[in-house]
């Protein structure tokens, strides 16, 4: 028999219980769309949160007490005794290690910044004056934070765009005092807006110089020294050179890691690549619920159509093509509900990419392969059961049927 | 040309043993027209299920053409109700979804032949039987006579030797009824085997040869006993004539 003349016998079979047949093919179009929906989703978070930390600048290196395996997170491990990272190891590195072009030590916190009758509880970040480079801050008014390791401990601040508005409210706030803490500040410039990073509005920061922000915090550590390298194949000697230098003051110990923003990136895509995949796991889940709901349609079908089962065999029908007849017509559904998926996937990607155009919402091409794939399978497979069904019906009780 | 000896086929059912057939010794030459009469329960289903290779005997020997059918894989009788064998029945069954055409054509779609070739036959088939200009017609807009019509189309579509109808009017008012029966007759007698099984006397007594049964048994063959010739041959309504 041609195989077009069975597809379009099985076809013209499906127009014959329209309304089940569409219900059981958007069951697979919602197990498909959803795959594609959400493989979108995790890949679009991927995309996004790899370009947001790309924004950070690229040579960078932050330096972290405690050693990890991982980025971020608890710095107790299994070497003991973590020592805090210190002015001098930051101000130790910028001396013994050159290829270092900025080294800023960071000590950052909360605290509440007045002046006069308005208040805001700020996060206020000590550092020097190579930060400014480091993190792309360019100053609309004023200066950034002065040079040297004698201005180290000088009560001076510089302020974020938005600070500026919320504390003075249109005045210029360069020249005046400010209450940070228990302190006062003399505001020495206020920086060009930056946007949001990581979600955090970098303007509604206050920075000041490292020291005076350790006494600030009342912390004799640093939460963490960033620096930078002048080209990217700089970044592994120098991560070398730095965790040398501080094993060295550390007493022998290694006990800081070097985070890269390509150790970074690289987790988080790892991460985020393992959430995509569990979506598209949990999505698959809807899909075979759907090949549950084409087999329910097709044993209706086929104990529906018992009578003509019995004419095709009178008529010369073999047992193969019965099955083959069964099996095309669960393919032809399930496909057919995987291409509308995937219809309803690429249009509602699209619907959230004009909805949130910051949001990069693309179906990856594997996912989207993969669901037609599965469901192209899901059809022959959930329909096996039916079609065997079929052939095997004895032709004699199924022509008195009906 | 049909042989069968010692025909028995016994249904299991419920630990109980119903003998459908027993000892059937029959013969059909080749353009006979023989009807199968009898009450229901007598086995004549059974058997016109036996001669279309729908189901085998328990035991004995049904040879069509020669071949030893109870041997054969089902594949091979699959070829053999496709090829050799036509079927009409008393409800039709006609697949309600498909034109009188497609319907016609659907032995032929699957045994393979061509699409042209199809066309063809089929229209010829449909001329025969009288409803070629009906053939974009589904079997739900066709009375039932024409139904029937269809249904012999589709039975003759593929050139077999034999023909078996099982209460071929059984749904029909008497004017299709009679219609049908001389679309019937007409096929045996361009050279068609035509087996009717019937509990209507006045139909199963137009047939050459008949056959009467009862428990499963052939009580009656008018081939056996000199006495009975052929049935009474009424004047028939003329054909169609399309």
């Amino acid at each position: 028999m041609n195989p077009a003349d069975l597809v379009r016998f099985s076809a013209e079979a499906l127009t014959g219980h329209r309304l089940r047949a569409g219900l059981s093919l958007l069951g697979v179009a919602i197990g498909v769309s959803s795959v594609i929906l959400l493989t979108s989703l995790g890949e679009g978070a991927r995309v996004y949160v790899t370009g947001e930390f790309s924004s950070l600048g690229t040579n960078l290196l932050i330096i972290e007490p405690g050693r990890n395996e991982t980025t971020g997170g608890s710095t107790i491990g299994g070497t003991g005794v973590t020592r805090d990272l210190t002015l001098e190891d930051a101000l130790s590195l910028r001396r013994r290690v050159p290829r270092l072009r900025f080294v800023a030590p960071i000590a950052a916190g909360q605290v509440s910044a007045r002046y006069g009758e308005r208040e805001r509880v700020v996060i206020v970040v000590g550092t020097t004056a190579d930060y400014a480079p480091l993190r792309g801050v360019h100053m609309r008014s004023g200066r950034y934070l002065p040079k040297g390791e004698t201005a180290l401990g000088q009560r001076v601040c510089v302020l974020g765009p938005k600070l500026e508005q919320a504390l003075f409210a249109g005045e210029n706030a360069v020249g005046k005092l400010v209450r940070l803490g228990d302190e006062r500040f003399r505001v020495v410039g206020v920086w060009s807006p930056r946007g949001v990073s990581l979600g955090r509005d970098f303007d509604e920061n206050a920075h000041v110089p490292v020291a005076a922000g350790m006494r600030m915090f009342d912390s004799s550590g640093l939460s963490e020294i960033d620096a930078d390298v002048t080209s990217h194949d700089q970044i592994e000697p120098a991560r070398t050179a730095v965790l040398a230098v501080l094993k060295e003051r550390h007493e022998g110990v290694e006990d800081a890691t070097v985070v890269t923003q390509g150790s970074i990136v690289g987790s988080l895509t790892r991460i985020l690549a393992i959430l995509t995949a569990a979506l598209a796991g949990i999505a698959a889940v809807s899909l075979s619920v759907a090949g549950i709901g084409i087999m329910n349609v097709m044993l209706v079908s086929v104990s529906e159509r018992t009578g003509e089962v019995g004419l095709l065999k009178a008529l010369g029908v073999t047992r193969a093509q019965v099955v083959a007849a069964f099996l095309v017509e669960a393919a032809i559904l399930s496909t057919a509900g995987g291409m509308v998926g995937a219809g309803f996937g690429y249009a509602g990607a699209r619907a959230v990419q004009t909805l949130y155009p910051a949001f990069p919402m693309f179906p990856p091409d594997w996912a989207v392969a993969l669901a037609l794939l599965v469901s192209v399978s899901v059809g022959l497979v959930f329909g096996v059961l039916p079609a065997w069904r079929a052939s095997r019906l004895d032709p004699v009780a199924a022509l008195s049927r009906r | 040309m049909i042989q069968l000896s010692s025909v028995r086929r016994v249904f299991e059912l419920g630990g109980h043993s119903v003998h459908a057939l027993r000892e059937i010794d029959l013969e059909v030459p080749a353009g006979e027209y023989l009807s199968v009469m009898g009450p229901s329960g007598s086995g004549k289903s059974t058997l016109l299920n036996i001669l279309g290779c729908l189901d085998r005997p328990t035991a004995g020997s049904y040879r069509l053409d020669g071949d030893e059918v109870g041997r054969l894989d089902e594949t091979v009788l699959s070829h053999i109700r496709g090829h050799r064998i036509g079927f009409v029945f008393q409800s039709f069954h006609l697949v309600p979804r498909l034109t009188a055409f497609a319907n016609v054509e659907l032995p032929m779609v699957f045994a393979g032949v061509a699409r042209g070739e199809r066309a063809e036959r089929v229209e010829r088939a449909l001329r025969a039987v009288g409803l070629l200009e009906r053939a974009d017609h589904r079997p739900a807009q066709l009375s039932g006579g024409e139904r029937q019509r269809v249904a012999i189309a589709r039975a003759v579509v593929m050139g077999p030797k034999v023909l078996l109808a099982d209460e071929p009017t059984g749904n029909l008012d008497s004017v299709s009824g009679g219609e049908v029966i001389a679309l019937l007759e007409r096929m045996n007698a361009e050279g068609l085997t035509l087996i009717v099984v019937t509990h209507d006397l006045a139909l199963g007594s137009r047939a050459r040869r008949h056959v009467r049964m009862a428990d499963g048994a052939v009580i009656e063959d008018s081939a056996r006993s000199r006495g009975a010739g052929p049935g009474p041959r009424a004047s028939l309504p003329s054909g169609d004539g399309a």
